[in-house]
């Protein structure tokens, strides 16, 4: 195939060229972009919180007035041992919050005491005998907290625990040549023992600022008398989230009635717990995935469409050719070496474009930066969307007889 | 002429379906594209209080040392710092607030307790940020020296409790307290949320009360919002250590009218940390800021990223579509080529051309600018999926968005159409004759 020939009538073509090339480069750089987000987006949004989530519903639960926190411990333990109590249900425990939950409590941990800068940010858990069972969390060293070392204090308390649980990953980051296990560390100023280490637990903040940390959990055998409320969470048999959902409501309010379990969000499954942290995330990955699949569908029928145009204009040109000798093939190859040449033109700048793009982004909005891999991947998209686009327009350039040679108009 | 166009430009719409739908298809995509993001985006970066915003400043100061959060005061104030400097009364007008969540218990004992969300603050809240009043007002100054048990309510919930009636004077029981309603606002939810970015609160859903600060202290009535201790803050033991302490949880506010006034305030708080220093409390030169209202929404990105681009990316896919216009316009007024021949020869100057290519255009833009409309319509049905539900809840299709929507379309295709439009009026008639 000669390129020169083509070349050389592109020239005559100036504008439609520069359109098709233009609206490739352009498609090249928001697809590559677009789906480089969308990966992101699906890598955070799929990232595992450690917990059996399949089988765990998350409560919400206000007190009427303020009892006072001795009372709060109570009427806590009285809610659980009903809780305990429903058909389906595992266990249970009461915590100031979970991963996903987008609030909670951190602090940082310290070598020594009065440290200047802490070794690790933490979040903090608190937990009882029954945390680790009812998230189906994993143990792999040390031992589970007992039962009668499980404290109590009020919120605006100073956290001091004697022992902690920590994740994996933060004992890591604490100790990375060896164990954790037995080692003192302050919390607050205050000693603390490392008892367990688990394998995984994620931090309940989802979003950037926590994201250097998010697997670096503390559970600290404490139960906050918050005057408010706090949360239960419950684990259920396999497969039973729904019906003892359910029931959770009534089964509380058939406890005690000065309490307030919002009817809309109070009892949540896990799932709708993950659904809600990561909305941002998945209507970005949704957004991105429509505007590329209508970008490349609309980009595909303009050049169907400047193609047909163009086949048209030439079919006199064409019928002189084919006179001449030409065969179908030629005429077919002709058009789709033409389409390639504009394709290699448009995906040169686009790939340009689409660094330029992802190094702006990166400038604006902390974003990572774009993987060439991406740009690779977008290339070969579209120069194979030009193939198939130019397809029909160039069969039925081919399909063009010899006698239009011989016709005027 | 121009009605006469307008059926020829429908005419030759319809002389290629397929080529016309192809245009109308992609500015129809494009300019939905756009306008659902840009619903979304304007609701985000909406200025909240449009005719004070430049005289309406949060006051920060450091109380934590440079050491944290690189070099700028925490984001809200303690206990301490914020009822000095309402105490100190420098500006015409001070508020505070903090986030509270207290239980509602209805009239009748049948119907169970919900919790109502709002803010403890002072008198100076309802006139500083223009709060419209239903009944009654916001309560008074002596009210807040008095730690009165009064209660502002919003609309929707004297609706709730009250059946929408006037409920000035009675008694509401949130948190089992009593207090007396002074005021009911009408509907008033101002987003982004501006005076309680600190809980993180811009989208949130609307307030339903407001109690004096006063009241709500002496009531030890906790925050529902942010408490932030820094990480290396010794903040004592029990609530009383923790008021007194370091934490900071209250956003304060005050209104300066002039230039003069706001730095006579910053002034003002640099004397006042500067007390604290030689006091023995702060162990740092002052360092103090005043952000008035547009300031502290782009300090604390109020705006999501994801919004931004998706807006951004919303745009380049209607350029692109506008460039696949222009293409497709190009073919279709090229192909007439001999009819415009047998026009010019006939007399017709390029002006004529021009504008019955330009109206043809519009027509189709118009169009695309109706499919545009229904897909906004549908795509405005689907924003919960995009956005989170406290933002999609923000996008709306109103009448302005309609006409911009028609109005872009039309206008974007027009401009597309120059080009083709003027390759049109270059035709030959010469030529084209002769070689017909």
């Amino acid at each position: 195939m000669q390129i020169q020939p083509i070349l050389a009538a592109l020239k005559r073509h100036k504008a439609g060229t520069i359109l098709i090339a233009l609206q490739i480069a352009l498609t090249l750089a928001i697809v590559c972009n677009a789906l480089f987000i969308i990966k992101q987006r699906v890598t955070h949004l799929s990232r595992a919180t450690g917990i059996d989530e399949q089988n765990i519903i998350s409560v919400r639960n206000q007190w009427v007035g303020k009892p006072p926190s001795q009372q709060v411990s109570g009427l806590t333990a009285t809610d659980l041992t009903a809780l305990r109590q429903i058909p389906g249900v595992v266990d249970v425990y009461s915590t100031n919050s979970y991963p996903l939950r987008q609030g909670g409590w951190s602090e940082g941990l310290d070598y020594k005491p009065n440290q200047d800068h802490s070794t690790a940010h933490t979040a903090i858990y608190f937990s009882d005998e029954h945390t680790l069972g009812t998230l189906g969390l994993k143990l792999v060293e040390g031992r589970n907290f007992r039962a009668d070392e499980i404290g109590r204090m009020d919120i605006r308390d100073k956290l001091g625990p004697p022992t902690i649980i920590v994740t994996r990953e933060l004992a890591h980051k604490l100790y990375p040549d060896g164990s954790a296990l037995g080692k003192v560390l302050y919390l607050n100023e205050n000693p603390t023992t490392i008892v367990g280490v688990v394998d995984r637990l994620e931090v309940p903040w989802v979003d950037n600022w926590a994201s250097q940390w998010a697997e670096q959990s503390t559970l600290v055998p404490v139960r906050l008398a918050m005057s408010i409320g706090g949360f239960y969470l419950i684990r259920t048999q396999p497969g039973q989230v729904d019906s003892v959902a359910k029931q959770v409501s009534k089964t509380l309010y058939g406890v005690n009635r000065m309490r307030v379990i919002d009817p809309k969000d109070g009892v949540q499954s896990f799932s709708q717990v993950r659904a809600k942290a990561y909305a941002r995330d998945r209507g970005m990955a949704i957004l991105m995935g429509v505007v590329c699949v209508v970008l490349l569908a609309i980009t595909a029928a303009g050049i169907v469409g400047l193609t047909s145009f163009w086949v048209g204009q030439r079919r006199k040109q064409i019928g002189v050719r084919r006179a001449l000798g030409a065969t179908h093939h030629d005429i077919l190859s002709y058009f789709l070496t033409e389409n390639l040449l504009i394709s290699l033109g448009g995906v040169i700048i686009g790939a340009l474009l689409a660094i330029g793009m992802n190094m702006w982004m990166v400038s604006q909005f902390e974003m990572a930066r774009l993987s060439p891999t991406y740009v690779l991947a977008g290339v070969v998209v579209l120069l194979l969307l030009g193939q198939a686009a130019v397809l029909a327009p160039a069969l039925r350039a081919s399909r063009v007889p010899p006698v239009e040679a011989t016709r005027s108009v | 002429m121009f009605g006469y166009y307008v059926e020829l430009g429908l005419r030759s719409l319809r002389r290629n379906p397929l080529l016309t739908a192809l245009m109308v298809m992609a500015i129809g995509f494009g300019v939905a594209a756009s306008m659902i993001t840009w619903s979304v985006f304007r609701a985000v970066s909406g200025n909240p209080i449009p005719e004070k915003s430049s005289q309406l400043f949060t006051a920060l100061i450091d109380s934590r040392g440079p050491n944290n959060n690189k070099g700028e005061p925490p984001l809200a104030l303690n206990y301490t710092d914020a009822t000095a400097l309402i105490k100190a009364h420098k500006a015409e007008h001070q508020t505070l607030l903090y986030n509270v969540s207290l239980s509602v218990l209805p009239a009748d004992s049948d119907s169970l307790p919900f919790t109502a969300a709002g803010y403890a603050t002072n008198t100076d809240f309802f006139s500083m940020f223009d709060a419209p009043f239903q009944y009654g007002s916001g309560w008074s100054a002596s009210d807040d020296e008095r730690h009165a048990a009064v209660v502002v309510i919003s609309h929707e919930l004297n609706e709730q409790l009250f059946g929408g009636a006037d409920s000035v004077g009675r008694d509401v029981t949130l948190g089992m307290h009593t207090y007396r309603v002074v005021g009911v606002t009408a509907h008033w939810d101002p987003k982004p949320r501006f005076y309680d970015l600190f809980d993180g609160n811009e989208f949130g859903e609307p307030v339903q009360m407001y109690v004096p600060f006063t009241r709500a202290i002496d009531l030890q009535i906790d925050t529902a919002g942010n408490n932030n201790c820094g990480s290396l803050m010794d903040y004592g033991n029990g609530r009383e250590a923790w008021l007194r302490g370091e934490c900071v949880w209250i956003p304060v506010w005050v209104e300066l009218q002039t230039a003069a006034d706001v730095a006579r305030y910053r002034d003002f708080l640099t004397a006042y940390a500067d007390e604290q220093q030689r006091a023995g409390r702060f162990h740092w030169a002052p360092n103090v800021r005043l952000r008035d209202v547009a300031n502290w929404l782009d300090y604390e990105h109020v705006v999501p990223s994801e919004s931004r681009i998706s807006l951004m990316v919303s745009l380049g896919f209607f350029a692109i579509c506008l460039i696949n216009t222009i293409g497709l316009l190009l073919a279709k007024f090229m192909r007439r080529a001999p009819e415009i021949g047998v026009r010019r020869a006939l007399g017709a100057p390029r002006r004529q051309i021009y504008g019955q290519f330009l109206i043809e255009a519009a027509t189709v833009g118009l169009a695309g600018g109706l499919l545009g409309l229904l897909l906004t319509a549908v795509g405005m049905l689907g924003v919960g999926l995009l956005f989170e539900a406290d933002i999609a809840r923000l996008a709306h299709l109103d009448l302005s968005l309609v006409a911009t929507t028609l109005l872009v379309a039309i206008f974007a295709t027009v401009l597309a159409a120059f080009y083709p439009a003027w390759r049109a009026a270059q035709v030959q008639p010469a030529w084209q004759l002769k070689s017909n």
